[in-house]
């Protein structure tokens, strides 16, 4: 069954409920009772107040915060959220506490012989590399650059995807134009214009945020476009612009509003995406510069040392450290979304 | 109906020449020093103009792409590998492989919808029970972790539990086991979170609950009624996916050492071998192109519904 968004649901339901209780209950008492103990005592009048005749029912529905409560209500989301930030927090506080290595070093032991694919011990908690980097400190590091790749990729999407798709979803007149060029975007494997940019500006922190997002935003857009559609010609939208309200408000009060937990969603799932993307364009040999300790930098530099059992830890920790990022902000996005979907409100 | 199909295909040939164009062009701007494929500093400058020149990379621009597109439409011919491997024409290089990738793909396709949607079609009827968050464990899993940390796991770890060969070997057929595993994992996910979706939502429509009423099982409905129209978008993404799977892998085919083309366009673009990137990207295109048009002929046939040539309502 559908339930609409209307505002007097959730007292009529509740007032239904408790009405059909009671009469379940006067049904039961009055099979078990005996018929000569009914008497007259046990009914009232009920009356006429003027009062209540008058009374509506209303709810106090909030968008924001039944959201809220939906989400706060499943353990599963609020542990996720507290490991997140806790793990956020972690990342940028990491380098300022005691006894940190640098993640740039190499360390040499007293005779001044490297210290290379150390076994993770006390001094070097999660081991060194083959030339002897601390894998502890480098993961961290790593962490910071992969979330601000993150960041920044999934941040600027939004901003080029809302405002551009804004434009092709409400404006007619440029509906034909935005839709061919994204014909011809999604025409060139995204692979191709991705390498052929890196070639042509060089691997670096910034050549790999701006590919991201070149080949992004128009995904972003189409996504948004399609969200406009929805909502473009609904009766309160016609209303508005009858009432001579100009398109940008149109878009930014009416429409906007409406499309925030999945835009929200999306910069979720944008941070897993980016940190996979980074990954694989290490993978292909066009990732950040191997000076870098990046994500994608270490899963690269432990597959080649995989096949050696004794080594296999400089795969695996950085693997379980991607691993419990991506994870808690796609099931983080996904907790979100559900929550505020208005469906999922009582 | 003829009329759509020819006007859509003329646009089709529109994006084609675009996209090419654009692929050829950026090819272009790439650094010169990767045609002489890393023995720069043993060539004298002489050396390297005579290599361009015999590349026509010396020419303008515009009579490079003009020069390309005559040969292509004139000819036919979209040239001769320049690096990879010199001097064979590019389709007789590209065809066998794409022949591997298809075989892997094929199978795996198969193996992504039928395990994929009775996934979903379990998942949705045991809804909130174990079956449903051990399905949703496998998808959040799937989606989030990047596509190269668990196909290392398989890899490391199935092939020594199975006793499985690590590496492809074209003679010995148990060595496709693991390839055929990485491939269809994404999809299963894909699908069976898809036909969860559609299987929930379609649960409370009213045709669904008519179905009930007189007296249908839910088996029966869930198969009779959902499934079937499940099956229209279906046959839609349908054609590109069976089309698309001669393009490969590249992470499953490097990691297994497969001789498929997913990772020859990577290859070319690094090695600059410019007719091959073309040949490859134009090859994409019209797979792309003709899927998306196959699909939306299928859905057509599937759904009389549907009408390509009406014109979309307002909202």
């Amino acid at each position: 069954m559908k339930i609409d968004r209307q505002p007097y649901r959730p007292f009529f339901r509740r007032f239904k409920d408790y009405k059909l209780d009671k009469m379940q209950q006067a049904f039961r008492d009055a099979e078990q009772a005996d018929p000569a103990e009914i008497s007259d005592d046990l009914f009232e009048f009920a009356g006429h107040d003027i009062m209540d005749a008058e009374r509506i029912g209303y709810s106090n529905y909030s968008y924001w915060r039944s959201t809220f409560q939906v989400f706060f209500k499943k353990k599963v989301s609020v542990f996720l959220l507290a490991f997140l930030v806790a793990l956020l927090a972690f990342t940028f506080i990491q380098p300022l506490l005691p006894n940190q290595k640098d993640p740039y070093r190499v360390y040499n032991d007293e005779a001044g012989k490297t210290l290379m694919n150390v076994q993770p011990n006390e001094e070097f908690w999660f081991g060194t590399n083959n030339i002897g980097q601390d894998i502890w400190s480098r993961i961290w590091s790593g962490t910071r650059t992969s979330l601000f790749i993150g960041l920044c990729v999934a941040m600027s999407n939004n901003i080029i995807g809302i405002v551009l798709g804004s434009i092709w979803g409400y404006a007619r007149k440029w509906d034909k134009l935005f839709t061919e060029v994204y014909n011809l975007f999604d025409n060139i494997p995204y692979t191709v214009l991705r390498m052929l940019l890196m070639y042509i500006m060089r691997p670096s922190l910034k050549t790999m945020i701006i590919v991201m997002v070149l080949t992004g935003w128009i995904g972003m857009s189409k996504y948004i476009r399609n969200l406009i559609l929805i909502y473009r010609d609904r009766e309160f939208n016609l209303a508005s612009r009858c009432l001579g309200t100009p398109s940008r408000r149109i878009i930014i009060k009416n429409i906007l509003p409406q499309l925030i937990s999945v835009i929200m969603l999306q910069t979720a799932l944008a941070i897993p995406e980016a940190i996979g993307a980074e990954v694989f364009l290490t993978y292909i040999g066009l990732g950040l510069p191997v000076s870098i300790p990046s994500l994608g930098n270490l899963i690269n530099e432990g597959r080649r040392v995989m096949l050696v059992a004794s080594q296999r830890y400089q795969l695996l920790y950085p693997v379980l450290v991607v691993s419990a990022i991506t994870i808690s902000f796609y099931a983080l996005g996904n907790a979100f979304a559900d929550a505020s979907d208005p469906r999922n409100h009582r | 109906m003829v009329r759509y199909i020819l006007g859509r295909l003329g646009r089709a040939l529109i994006t084609i020449f675009l996209v090419l164009s654009i692929v050829f062009l950026l090819m272009r701007l790439l650094p010169v020093d990767g045609y002489f494929e890393g023995r720069t500093d043993l060539m004298s400058d002489t050396v390297k103009n005579v290599i361009l020149k015999d590349l026509g990379l010396l020419d303008p621009w515009y009579k490079q792409l003009f020069d390309f597109w005559r040969k292509l439409l004139l000819e036919g011919d979209l040239g001769k590998s320049i690096v990879i491997r010199k001097n064979v024409p590019v389709a007789r290089l590209i065809w066998p492989k794409a022949m591997v990738s298809f075989e892997f793909g094929i199978i795996a396709l198969a193996i992504q919808q039928l395990v994929g949607l009775t996934a979903g079609v379990l998942m949705a009827r045991h809804k909130g029970r174990l079956a449903d968050k051990l399905g949703n464990l496998y998808i959040l899993l799937i989606n989030a972790l990047p596509a190269a940390v668990y196909f290392l796991a398989i890899q490391l770890y199935l092939s020594s539990v199975l006793k499985l060969p690590m590496l492809y070997d074209p003679i010995n057929t148990s060595s496709r086991i693991l390839p055929i595993i990485c491939l269809s994992l994404g999809g299963i996910a894909s699908n069976a979170m898809w036909m969860r979706r559609y299987m929930v939502d379609q649960m409370n429509m009213d045709y669904i609950r008519l179905a009930r009423a007189k007296g249908m099982t839910s088996g029966q409905v869930a198969f009779r009624h959902v499934m079937r129209n499940a099956f229209i978008p279906m046959a839609q993404s349908l054609p590109t996916a069976v089309l698309f799977t001669i393009s490969g892998s590249l992470y499953v085919e490097s990691l297994f050492s497969i001789p498929g083309l997913g990772g020859l366009l990577i290859q070319s673009i690094q090695r600059q071998d410019n007719t091959m990137v073309q040949a490859m990207v134009l090859l994409y295109s019209v797979i792309s192109i003709s899927g998306l048009l196959l699909g939306d002929i299928a859905m057509m046939i599937c759904d009389p519904r549907i009408k390509l040539t009406k014109k979309g309502e307002s909202r």
